[in-house]
């Protein structure tokens, strides 16, 4: 297979310790005694809750309608009893408003269905669709997917970029999903096509997944402008802005947006989505998940009911005794959980669990010796070490204005690298609140 | 279940380096280095690495016990500063001054800037700097290599008593760099690459040199910009003052074989903590370490400069990193 020409700068070349589940075909996860659905579940405003206490909901039923335009919907992802609608813990600790849902026997859950949305239909009723159906970016950003697709109208796109990059290490989700639901995700671009009506459509896979990129290939229907190109692996490929450049070698400058180059970016789970729910009315009431590492003792690629406790999942599959250490996420950019008793949102596209030796705890943090490592990796060109050392003088002012801070996206690929071991992603997290706040406070 | 979990920020993983490995890999990398230098030398350069060791170690320890920072002995580098300080000095140089030197090192060269990681100047430059000062007649006194009671006896003014008077061999040599400088000898590019003069402990087999730093280059640990500056500026000054006075001046080949550039280019200027930290950068520093380096010895009143030039570029070097930035992602658009 030939490979692209271009590439982003810099970056990094993880294990991608994908192995263990790239052959585990996706399997229904069970429901959970209860689940816990925060109402949060995507960037913008939360739905607003349209059930009560008490309430007998269907799968796929509405829960919680969204008011405004950056919000979208929320659904049941089982038939059952709303048992509370209170407080819960989310990924950060924080106490969020949700709804505390007791689903009844598996024998009974069945989804019901909407009135079905097709692509033929216009762009406008599409968009709307896919806010009612609750889709956001199932990469991890949970960005609202309406809002994505509907770039301001002085900003024509040209170029559809389907993500299948998936470059985090251990997750696979994409690549099941690529190998096992081609179809869907042909009749997703259908409808991406129409609402950003866009002349050609780009898949980016990573070399590693070579049976996805051959298998979508032979799904391509005649009538459709799409292609399939394979990157060498490189860490962080799947950032949008690392993606368009390795796929059309279109720059985008600090502070720009991918419809300012005629790009929207969209990833392959969330178009497999659209082209799954959307025929049929649905709205998300799972999404599939990686459940991997070192401390899992059944390794494998679930669809999980959206609201299942982390609890839940990890007793069902079982874990190791010297279980030290879960996240949610890719180990490069995932956050680590406090508590299991937190549930698997739409946003979550891996739960992994360390053990003692494959946790930090014993990591000496030295001060940093200029080597000139971190720069040499982060896609953005900035200079992590500088940017390391003055927020250990909290000199987060110089660090925006002479250093870019804001254009970090927190790869982490600085930290991986780091032979001093210092957290550079948690500084420059600290740094950028830190000027948040001063702004606010402005 | 165990609880509670273990939370810290992402990433989750890192690439396995740290510092320790890092200063192992150039132990190893100086290993060939030092075993050449106890071939050539003896006793007295077995003795002189071992009494650098043990002073600056306990100079370390004895630091790190005044301060409240984490203990850096794990770390290696103190090792590292105090191979490369012992291979800097004449082979002959009195032990106590050798232990002498190796406290500063670590006082003036290290702690006092706040320890690893702080240290504007090499460390081992800055010991090696301050024997040159109060101690010139010994630090330019260079005891012939290879010569046959080495491994049986040691130089008389290894043992010399500390501040009394200096007593030295009469058998001195000169080193190429002065032989040539004060007396127009010329030495052969061949004995200087392969170690066969006299010199600083360290410094005269180039070969052993080159290959210890092409194990950091494969390593990826060497700032590999920093040599290649100061072989280019070298080269190319040497070689334009060769066309224009060619009797006086030395050829390029020989700037780059003699003294201590080699161990200095290789070892010693790329010391990450006292250089720049963008490639650019590196290259810039140096440029200018060895532009510095053929100044001081075609008009300067030493034969050598090595080490000044590559202090002097450290106290450049956050400068040189002000200026010269990554450029950010696309910044042109």
């Amino acid at each position: 297979m030939i490979f692209n020409q271009h590439t982003f700068k810099h970056g990094i070349h993880p294990d991608d310790n994908k192995s263990e589940t790239a052959t585990s075909a996706i399997h229904q996860f069970p429901f959970a005694p209860l689940l816990m659905i925060p109402l949060q579940q995507n960037i913008g405003a939360a739905p607003e809750c349209i059930v009560r206490e008490g309430q007998e909901v269907q799968r796929g039923q509405l829960l919680a309608q969204a008011k405004e335009y950056f919000s979208v919907s929320l659904h049941a992802p089982a038939s059952g009893v709303i048992k509370h609608i209170g407080l819960m813990f989310d990924i950060k600790g924080q106490q969020v408003p949700g709804i505390y849902l007791q689903p009844f026997a598996a024998s009974t859950q069945e989804i019901i269905e909407g009135e079905p949305c097709l692509f033929t239909t216009s762009a406008e009723k599409i968009l709307t669709a896919i806010q009612q159906a609750g889709i956001v970016g199932l990469g991890g950003a949970a960005f609202p997917s309406h809002v994505k697709l509907k770039p301001p109208k002085d900003k024509p796109i040209d170029t559809l970029v389907i993500n299948g990059v998936e470059c985090e290490p251990y997750l696979t989700t994409d690549h099941r999903v690529m190998l096992e639901q081609a179809d869907d995700i042909m009749t997703g671009i259908r409808y991406l096509l129409k609402v950003t009506s866009a002349q050609q459509v780009v898949i980016g896979i990573e070399a590693n997944k070579q049976d996805a990129a051959i298998h979508l290939k032979k799904h391509i229907p005649a009538d459709l402008p799409v292609s399939v190109n394979v990157l060498p692996v490189k860490y962080p490929q799947g950032a949008e802005k690392m993606l368009i450049q390795s796929l059309l070698n279109r720059q985008l400058a600090p502070g720009k947006h991918a419809n300012d180059v005629g790009v929207v970016g969209v990833n392959i789970a969330t178009a497999a989505e659209i082209g799954r729910l959307l025929p049929h009315g649905r709205g998300i009431q799972e999404r599939v998940v990686t459940i991997t590492g070192p401390a899992m003792t059944r390794k494998g690629n679930y669809r999980i009911p959206i609201g299942t406790p982390l609890r839940f999942i990890l007793e069902t599959l079982g874990t190791s005794n010297n279980l030290n250490k879960v996240f949610m996420g890719g180990p490069m950019m995932g956050s680590a959980v406090a508590s299991l008793d937190i549930s698997v949102t739409k946003g979550t596209s891996g739960i992994i669990a360390f053990s003692d030796s494959k946790t930090s705890l014993n990591k000496t943090i030295y001060p940093c010796i200029h080597c000139g490592k971190c720069l040499e990796v982060c896609p953005m060109l900035l200079n992590p070490s500088q940017l390391g050392l003055l927020a250990k003088k909290q000199r987060y002012e110089e660090m925006q204005t002479n250093y870019h801070l804001m254009d970090c996206f927190e790869c982490g690929a600085c930290a991986y690298v780091c032979p001093s071991h210092i957290p550079l992603v948690q500084h420059f997290r600290v740094a950028k609140h830190a000027i948040k706040k001063q702004k606010q406070a402005r | 279940m165990k609880t509670p979990l273990h939370i810290d920020s992402s990433p989750h993983i890192n690439a396995g380096s740290s510092v320790e490995k890092i200063m192992q890999h150039v132990l190893l990398a100086l290993s060939p280095v030092v075993i050449f230098a106890i071939y050539a030398y003896g006793l007295a350069v077995l003795l002189l690495l071992v009494v650098s060791i043990l002073s600056c170690v306990l100079s370390e320890h004895f630091f790190n016990r005044l301060s409240t920072k984490n203990q850096s002995l794990q770390d290696y580098s103190i090792i590292v500063t105090a191979v490369i300080y012992a291979l800097t000095l004449p082979p002959g140089l009195a032990l106590w001054m050798a232990a002498l030197g190796g406290f500063v090192c670590v006082a003036l060269g290290k702690f006092i800037f706040g320890g690893l990681g702080a240290n504007p100047f090499n460390p081992a430059l800055v010991g090696r700097a301050f024997l040159q000062a109060a101690f010139p007649v010994a630090m330019t006194n260079w005891t012939p290599a290879f010569s046959a009671d080495r491994f049986v006896s040691l130089p008389t003014s290894t043992l010399a008593w500390p501040f009394g008077k200096p007593i030295y061999d009469q058998i001195s040599m000169a080193t190429p760099l002065a032989a040539k400088k004060f007396e127009q000898i010329d030495t052969g590019v061949y004995e200087l690459a392969l170690g066969l003069t006299s010199g600083s402990a360290g410094e005269t087999c180039a070969v052993l040199l080159l290959a210890g730093a092409g194990y950091l280059l494969w390593k990826k640990i060497l700032k590999w910009q920093i040599p290649l500056g100061i072989f280019t500026a070298v080269i190319l000054l040497t070689g334009m003052f060769n066309l224009i006075q060619p009797d006086v001046t030395p050829s390029p080949l020989f700037m780059l074989f003699s003294g201590g550039l080699m161990l200095g280019a290789l070892f010693m200027a790329t010391d990450p903590v006292a250089s720049p930290i963008t490639a650019w950068g590196c290259f810039v520093y140096g440029i200018i370490i060895g532009m510095l380096i053929v100044i001081i010895r075609l008009w300067g009143g030493l034969p050598e400069g090595v080490m000044y030039a590559i202090l002097f570029a450290n106290a450049l070097s956050p400068h040189i990193d002000r200026l010269i930035q990554p450029k950010v992602f696309d910044e042109k658009s």
